[in-house]
């Protein structure tokens, strides 16, 4: 049925397409080689920080409050606003006016909750808004797989709230820094207060989040808690999809098991804690013990879901609003002006990191990652809301005071849902680089990108 | 040309010409103005454009000819993602062997599930997809955590075997040593243009994705197809067995499924389990439909016109609509902003879910149907102009017979 009859046009023709085809890629090997020596160096008068948190999915509450500090992040940064932690950081060469004197401008984007969502929209911060670095992040998987990215694409991440072990631990990344404490420091600061107040003899129940944080949560409070002489009758992995508990919750009371242990975070938390009290797990006896649940990650946003059920349970967190130090009032206060009400733990964290990030360009006088990198590693500082700080330069994990946290029996109103009982210092929670949950991960080499 | 009747060969290289030249149409706005927020010639969108074109094309061979509406079909794109990614750590960055095995492992794969799900029609044969789906995308983000990474993704790391490699080989994902994240980038009249190297190699695929289905669809097989859609019982009646043609062609749109994750892999190595759950599999339902289902190039408008919603419109934040209304007084321009606001930035999809809405009330052949409207408007009024110039009602030269 087909006709094919050459013609000598026709030959021209396709012969002038084919040579034109063929001699396509060669203009790729160019590879733009006049560029900036690293990724979307700033030339203008302004630099573009990319904000990227989940706008929607289970932990959009926790987005929105980590925008809000960016926001006010930026207006410190830029010399608007009261300055906020800016009079109490250690560090005072930031001044107010931008980064080496660029006016710091911002885009935001949605993550979803979902490590390709989020991905593709950090990329669209690198590739089309020109980002310099990327921010951001609520759960784990999705931190770790945007620092992969930036890693890949050459730009800084400064991660938010991530809490895994993972993050910089198998899967640090010489590109990735972290403000916020991990798994290990969690379990590391319970154990002596689980000890003190529940005793050396009790059977755990853990109900896990199944992914990279639940899991790694688990490992830690496990090993923590065994250490204490506690044994672990159980570990049941819950669905994150979850939203309702109570089959996983009926096992627990004819396991001959004495505290619940919730490796749940955001609205899961809020959802099995929420469950287990109304199962009257809480007013049980066993094993002529009162029955306790813990929940190892708190947060005041989840204490507000959770409402009465939080109050006398036990918990760590990164930082808390009614902290005394100077930093965190200073904090608090200028988030409040702005807001109108207190900032959470991830809004503390992402501002901190924000500032950090601006102050190291300014000592390195240079925004290529390597040289912030640089700046960063090893760096101690102070009047950020937790004390003395370090950003260990072997991981690029921060270690400072933990937090243990109790829920309120009678709050005053309904951000003063957490009182602090205990105050960690570092010393206690710090760990070797190469300890057995952080092992199998190489920061690699610094990637300036372009 | 290639086998094509006129008609096809002119919708071919327009085709192919509008996938060349999308670098410079998605980039009308200059730098620095307010609709530069429009642009959409970024690389990374483009390539979803080209790679979701070619999942949605692959979806309109079994829904658009048979009528059986898979709500599994992202299942196949992640296993193409997974098999490209355990391709990158295990043999080599090189991108070819890891597409060549997710277009097998996602064939194999839909072998499977459409042998027995295409036991049933209907609704029923559309829940079995979904229940495929749903049990792989469980499967992928905890029990096979091993394989799979879990909910993290499975990425590349710097100590994979990578056994093709040598010591110095790029940590990236190439093409034959040429990366695929290299761009050239052109400034000119006030508009950046990149032209990646990743989008070309996607378009390149995309168009002879495209150039397949075409002749798919004008072959005895795909007549075949047709038939199924239209009156399955009377094509048994004939003597006809449906099954094994509903089955190529399920096999088939899987197999596109899996290059299209195998591509979204090979511009960036990391497969999420996300990819495989229910949402992804309605997307690519949504861009059918919406762009028009049965037709050529429906699918893949009506992919580019979701992912442009999902990428473009998302980021427009308070902060951005704040400085678009700057110039009205403050009152109006709060209101403004609160009344626009749930309509972007983080409420995209509500508009997205309108403009569905619309397309499927109004023009339930999709854009297409838009389209093909505007050009019959545009023909109709045309041919009344040329009517309106005749104003001495001259009687015309009457045709020639032999004509």
């Amino acid at each position: 049925m087909t006709k094919s009859n050459f013609t000598r046009r026709g030959m021209l023709k396709t012969g002038a397409l084919a040579g034109s085809g063929l001699a396509l890629p060669t203009i790729f090997t160019a590879q733009s080689a006049a560029a900036a020596s690293f990724t979307n160096d700033p030339t203008g008068s302004t630099v573009t920080l990319g904000f990227n948190v989940p706008q929607s999915g289970p932990y959009a509450d926790e987005g929105a409050d980590e925008l809000r500090a960016y926001q006010l992040a930026v207006e410190h940064l830029n010399g608007e606003g009261d300055g906020g932690m800016l009079s109490t950081f250690s560090s005072k060469v930031l001044e107010g006016n931008g980064i080496l004197g660029k006016k710091v401008q911002f885009v935001t984007g949605d993550t979803q909750t979902k490590s390709d969502a989020a991905r593709a929209s950090a990329k669209s911060m690198i590739e089309k808004d020109g980002a310099v670095m990327i921010t951001g992040g609520s759960s784990s998987g999705v931190a770790i797989a945007v620092q992969g990215l930036c890693q890949e694409a050459g730009v800084i991440f400064m991660a938010g709230l991530t809490h895994s072990n993972d993050t910089t631990g198998k899967d640090k990344k010489a590109n990735g820094f972290r403000h916020f404490f991990n798994a290990y420091m969690s379990a590391a600061a319970l154990a002596p207060v689980l000890a003190a107040r529940y005793g050396t003899d009790r059977k755990a129940y853990h109900l896990t989040a199944d992914y990279t944080w639940g899991w790694t949560q688990e490992e830690s409070i496990a090993s923590a808690t065994e250490a204490l002489g506690w044994s672990t009758v159980n570990k049941v992995r819950t669905p994150l999809a979850s939203t309702d508990f109570s089959s996983y919750i009926a096992p627990v009371l004819n396991s001959g098991a004495d505290v619940l242990i919730l490796n749940h975070y955001g609205g899961n938390m809020v959802n099995s804690l929420t469950n287990a009290v109304q199962f009257g797990l809480r007013d049980k006896m066993v094993n002529n013990k009162n029955f306790e649940i813990i929940v190892p990650l708190y947060s005041r946003l989840m204490a507000r879901g959770a409402g009465k059920n939080v109050a006398g349970i036990l918990g760590s967190t990164n930082w808390h609003w009614s902290l005394q130090d100077a930093g965190s009032k200073a904090f608090v206060q200028s988030f409040g002006m702005r807001w109108g009400f207190p900032p959470s733990q991830a809004a503390h964290t992402v501002y901190c990191q924000t500032l950090l990030y601006a102050d190291a360009v300014t000592r390195a006088g240079s925004f290529n990652p390597c040289a912030v990198g640089e700046a960063l590693e090893g760096y101690e500082f102070d009047g950020l809301g937790n004390g003395k700080t370090l950003y260990r330069a072997d991981d690029h994990q921060c270690f400072k005071d933990v937090l243990v946290v109790k829920g309120k029996e009678n709050p005053d109103n309904e951000f003063d849902l957490l009182e602090v009982v205990e105050v960690t210092p570092a010393a206690q929670v710090t760990y070797a680089p190469d300890h057995p949950m952080f092992a199998g991960g190489a920061l690699g080499e610094c990637n300036p990108g372009a | 040309m290639l086998g094509l009747n006129t008609k096809d060969t002119r919708l071919l290289l327009i085709v192919i010409a509008l996938t060349l030249s999308t670098p410079i149409l998605l980039q009308p706005f200059a730098e620095g103005t307010g609709l530069a927020q429009f642009n959409a010639g970024y690389p990374d969108l483009m390539q979803r454009f080209a790679i979701f074109g070619i999942f949605a094309i692959g979806f309109n061979i079994l829904f658009g000819l048979t009528g059986y509406l898979s709500f599994g079909h992202a299942a196949f794109l992640g296993v193409g993602s997974y098999s490209a990614v355990w391709m990158f750590k295990l043999l080599s960055m090189n991108i070819l062997p890891g597409l060549i095995l997710a277009v097998i492992v996602s064939g194999l794969f839909a072998l499977l599930i459409g042998f027995v799900s295409l036991r049933r029609s209907g609704i029923y044969f559309s829940i079995l997809t979904l229940a495929f789906a749903q049990m792989s995308f469980n499967l992928a983000y905890s029990v096979l955590t091993p394989i799979t990474n879990g909910e993290t993704g499975l990425q590349v790391t710097l100590n994979d075997p990578r056994i093709l490699d040598g010591v110095n080989a790029s940590p990236y994902t190439n093409l034959f040593g040429l990366p695929m994240s290299s761009s050239v980038k052109l400034e000119l009249l006030g508009r950046l243009f990149t032209f990646n190297l990743g989008y070309y190699f996607c378009a390149v695929i995309a168009i002879l994705a495209f150039y397949l289905s075409l002749r798919i669809f004008r072959s005895p097989f795909g007549l075949m197809l047709r038939a199924v859609k239209c009156n399955q019982q009377r094509m048994s009646y004939t003597g006809l067995n449906a099954r094994p043609y509903t089955l190529a062609a399920f096999v088939i749109s899987g197999m596109y499924a899996g290059l299209a994750g195998g591509l979204l892999a090979a511009m960036d190595p990391l497969a999420g389990a996300e990819r495989m759950q229910w949402t992804a599999s309605g997307e690519v339902v949504l861009m059918t439909i919406l762009g028009g289902a049965g037709t050529l190039m429906g699918p893949v408008l009506g992919a580019g016109f979701i992912k442009y919603f999902e990428n473009i419109f998302s980021k427009i934040n308070d902060t951005v609509l704040h400085s678009w209304f700057a110039f009205l007084p403050d009152g109006i321009e709060d209101a403004l902003v609160f009344v626009v606001q749930p309509f972007v930035g983080k409420g995209w999809q509500l508009t997205l879910g309108l403009v569905f809405m619309l397309v499927v009330v109004f023009l339930p052949g999709g854009l297409m149907e838009g389209g093909q409207r505007i050009s019959a408007w545009i023909r109709r009024k045309s041919r009344k102009d040329d009517g309106r110039a005749d104003s001495e009602h001259r009687p015309g030269t009457s045709p020639h017979i032999a004509e």
